[in-house]
């Protein structure tokens, strides 16, 4: 089989998680681009794992899903929390914690 | 005599005998005095009833002691009066073992005698002379300390042991000097005081530092032996050393400039530090270390030299003087340089060189107290332009006063006659120069004693209002009247050459020495000059009338005088003012370069730090752009490896 599609996508999926993490300033659209960037990688890691038939590239994505799925939970949260004491779910408005 | 002192002109070894006998009581010489300090210093105002009582005890039980073993010194054969006391080990350090011991020979019995005995005088005289001080009692505390130190100077049996003592002596006069602190002169000339005589403890030190390196000891005795095998080079530093060490003490120049500024200490100190303790201490280490300056002639000539400019130095200055403490002090400095003189000449010197600070410490003590009784009654007044004719008011003092006079411009009979004269005949027989500077500094000698009994018993009265002198109380003039009798016959020591046998064993025995003439011929030389100086200062201050201020317009030479011959200008030339410049220079170094170096580093490291943490924005977005960044940066890396 071609890759080529496949990781096309994934690079694309992953860019468009990154620009968003980057310029959008909204916490749950941010954790949404961060959960692309991570499908993004399962993405190439699957590919891969299907164009060398070594199975640990799809072991590994059930992992990311795990640790997905943990951080969703720990992430949303915190998100939620923020949101009840600021009023707000801008990632710029919590910036307490600097020099 | 001992055996190793047959060769002509080298060094006696010192070779002692256990202590034994009467001899076992010697520590309580030192002991006794040293308890009354503890005693009077320790036990606070509940001693203040009877302080000065058990002050005065103390030396005088002292001077028993020392007596009874001085007596039984007299009765032992030659070869057994060096007596030693071991006490205690001191110190043991690996090889090196010091133990504190004591030894009483011909030599350290004479001082004991003189310390003991005249600081006891001074003891009595001083409850008089004190009796309205409300801090008598520490007084006596300190002049105890004082006392205590000098014995453990010249008993000691090592050098490290002296230099105990050395050091003692040294705080003693800093306490007593500045006894009255509170006037700002006394504390400046107490702190001037132990800052010269600091200058001479450094050539103590590395002195008892140089015996360790070469002969692995300090002692007398290991000293002693090892001295002749020493190198010329050792001996000549060694020698110095010592003599820079004995000029500290002894106020002999260049570290003269102290003695006339501690004049403002009581009255009492002054006496106790010219004539029994402290100014002898110089001499005594000359005419111990005799086995150093056996071995070099250098050091020799330098002690001489040392003596000669002292001698002319302090009688110069003696001259100028309105102040009698400060006259006095000049004559100390002037006949301690005779001391020093006659130690320096050698085996035939140093017998004399102690005959004269015997005889010194009995005239001079009794002038000091004199000045002291007359201090008392004109309300510690010291210039001698307010007194005159003093004569009829307190006779006493009078006669003590001229009895030590007599005896100190070298009279026919009187002690100082036959100790100066010994000192001159010993100095022409080493050299013109010396001679000639001896015989002067005999002239004048006279004209500023002379110069003092007229301006302040003779004359007309110039006392100041409110002054009615009286005579001193019985206390303070019966030690003047101990005193002035030592004075008229403190010579009997010479008799049949007494002393000059009894010292032998310790200095060796006395060279031949040649004369341009006889003694008496020269002794005849003496008498006329000292006669001039007599005429003169009479001429001079007996018959015209004394002005009530000093006269400005005068010679330069009197100017200098009065000045100290700028010792004080040459000190403050010389070491004060680039001292300062240096030490100013040294703090700008340390804060400029060093603090400059290490507060910059830390400086640069704070501020480059505090500047790195404004990355900490608080901003998620600017972190992931940064995590981005810093993957970008290692995906290009790992490529840029792997595909190259």
């Amino acid at each position: 089989m071609n890759p080529d599609a496949y990781i096309t996508l994934s690079a694309l999926l992953f860019s468009i998680g990154a620009v968003g993490v980057l310029v959008r300033r909204n916490a749950i659209v941010v954790f949404m681009c961060v959960e692309l960037m991570l499908n993004a990688c399962n993405l190439a890691l699957v590919t891969f794992a299907k164009q060398t038939g070594d199975l640990s590239g799809q072991v590994a994505a059930f992992f990311v899903m795990v640790v997905a799925a943990a951080e969703v939970v720990v992430g949303l949260a915190i998100i939620v929390s923020i949101f009840r004491t600021r009023r707000s779910a801008s990632v710029d408005d919590a910036s307490l914690l600097k020099y | 005599m001992s055996p190793f002192a047959a060769a002509e002109e080298a060094g006696v070894p010192v070779v002692p005998v256990e202590a034994g006998g009467v001899f076992s009581l010697l520590w309580l010489v030192v002991a006794l005095p040293a308890l009354g300090t503890a005693v009077l210093l320790l036990g606070g105002r509940r001693t203040d009833r009877w302080g000065h009582l058990l002050g005065t005890a103390m030396p005088a039980a002292s001077f028993v002691v020392g007596l009874v073993a001085f007596f039984s010194l007299l009765g032992r054969g030659e070869g057994e009066r060096q007596v030693q006391q071991t006490l205690w080990t001191w110190l043991d350090v690996g090889d090196y073992t010091v133990s504190f011991g004591l030894v009483f020979d011909q030599l350290s019995a004479l001082f004991v005698l003189l310390i003991t005995g005249v600081g006891t005088l001074i003891h009595v005289y001083s409850i008089g002379y004190m009796a309205h001080d409300e801090h008598r009692r520490k007084f006596f505390g300190q002049l105890n300390l004082f006392v205590t130190a000098m014995l453990v100077l010249v008993l000691a049996d090592d050098y490290l042991a002296v230099f105990v003592g050395w050091e003692g002596v040294g705080l003693a006069s800093y306490l007593l000097i500045g006894f009255w602190a509170h006037k700002d002169s006394a504390a400046t000339a107490a702190k001037k005081a132990f800052v010269v005589n600091r200058v001479g403890d450094i050539g103590m030190s590395l002195a008892v530092m140089l015996m360790f390196a070469t002969f692995g000891t300090s002692s007398f005795v290991g000293v002693s032996e090892g001295m002749p095998e020493a190198s010329d080079g050792v001996a000549t530093a060694l020698g110095l050393l010592l003599l820079l060490a004995a000029c500290g003490k002894s106020a002999q120049v260049p570290l003269q400039s102290w003695l006339l500024d501690a004049m403002e200490g009581p009255t009492p100190v002054s006496a106790l530090i010219h004539a029994a303790t402290m100014v002898t201490a110089g001499v005594y280490l000359i005419v111990r270390s005799n086995f150093v300056y056996a071995e070099s002639a250098v050091a020799e000539t330098g002690v001489m030299i040392v003596g000669l400019v002292t001698l002319l130095f302090g009688a110069i200055i003696g001259c100028a003087k309105d102040d009698i403490k400060k006259a006095l002090a000049g004559s100390t400095m002037s006949q301690i340089g005779y001391m020093t003189l006659a130690a320096g000449i050698g085996p035939a010197g140093y017998a004399f060189a102690i005959f004269h600070l015997l005889t010194h410490g009995f005239f001079k003590a009794n002038m000091f107290l004199g000045a002291g009784s007359v201090m008392h009654v004109t309300n510690d007044d010291v210039e001698m332009r307010h007194y005159g004719a003093l004569r009829t008011a307190l006779p006493i003092t009078f006669v003590t006063f001229a009895l030590g006079y007599l005896a100190i411009i070298g009279f026919p009979g009187f002690s100082g006659f036959f100790s100066k004269d010994k000192i001159i005949e010993a100095a022409f027989s080493e050299g013109w120069v010396y001679g000639t500077g001896a015989l002067l500094g005999a002239g004048i000698t006279a004209f500023y004693m002379t110069r003092v009994m007229l301006m302040t018993f003779v004359g007309a009265k110039r006392w100041r209002p409110g002054v009615h002198p009286h005579e001193s109380p019985a206390v303070m003039t019966i030690p003047l009247i101990v005193l002035g009798a030592g004075s008229l016959v403190g010579g009997v020591l010479l008799l049949a050459d007494w002393i000059v046998g009894w010292l032998e064993p310790v200095t060796g025995p006395e060279g031949e020495h040649e004369l341009f003439v006889s003694p008496l011929v020269l002794t005849m030389i003496v008498m006329v000059v000292v006669g001039v100086g007599v005429i003169t200062a009479w001429l001079l201050f007996g018959r015209r009338t004394i002005t009530d201020t000093a006269p400005q317009r005068v010679s330069f030479v009197t100017r200098a005088a009065r000045a100290d011959l700028y010792g004080d200008a040459f000190n403050e030339a010389v070491f004060m003012r680039p001292g300062q410049y240096l030490t100013r220079i040294l703090v700008y170094v340390d804060t400029a370069v060093i603090d400059g170096a290490v507060n910059g580093l830390a400086a640069l490291v704070g501020g480059s730090s505090s500047r790195a943490r404004r990355v900490q924005t608080g901003f998620v977005r600017s972190y992931a752009l940064t995590m981005l960044g810093g993957a970008l940066v290692a995906v290009v890396a790992t490529l840029a490896v792997t595909l190259s």
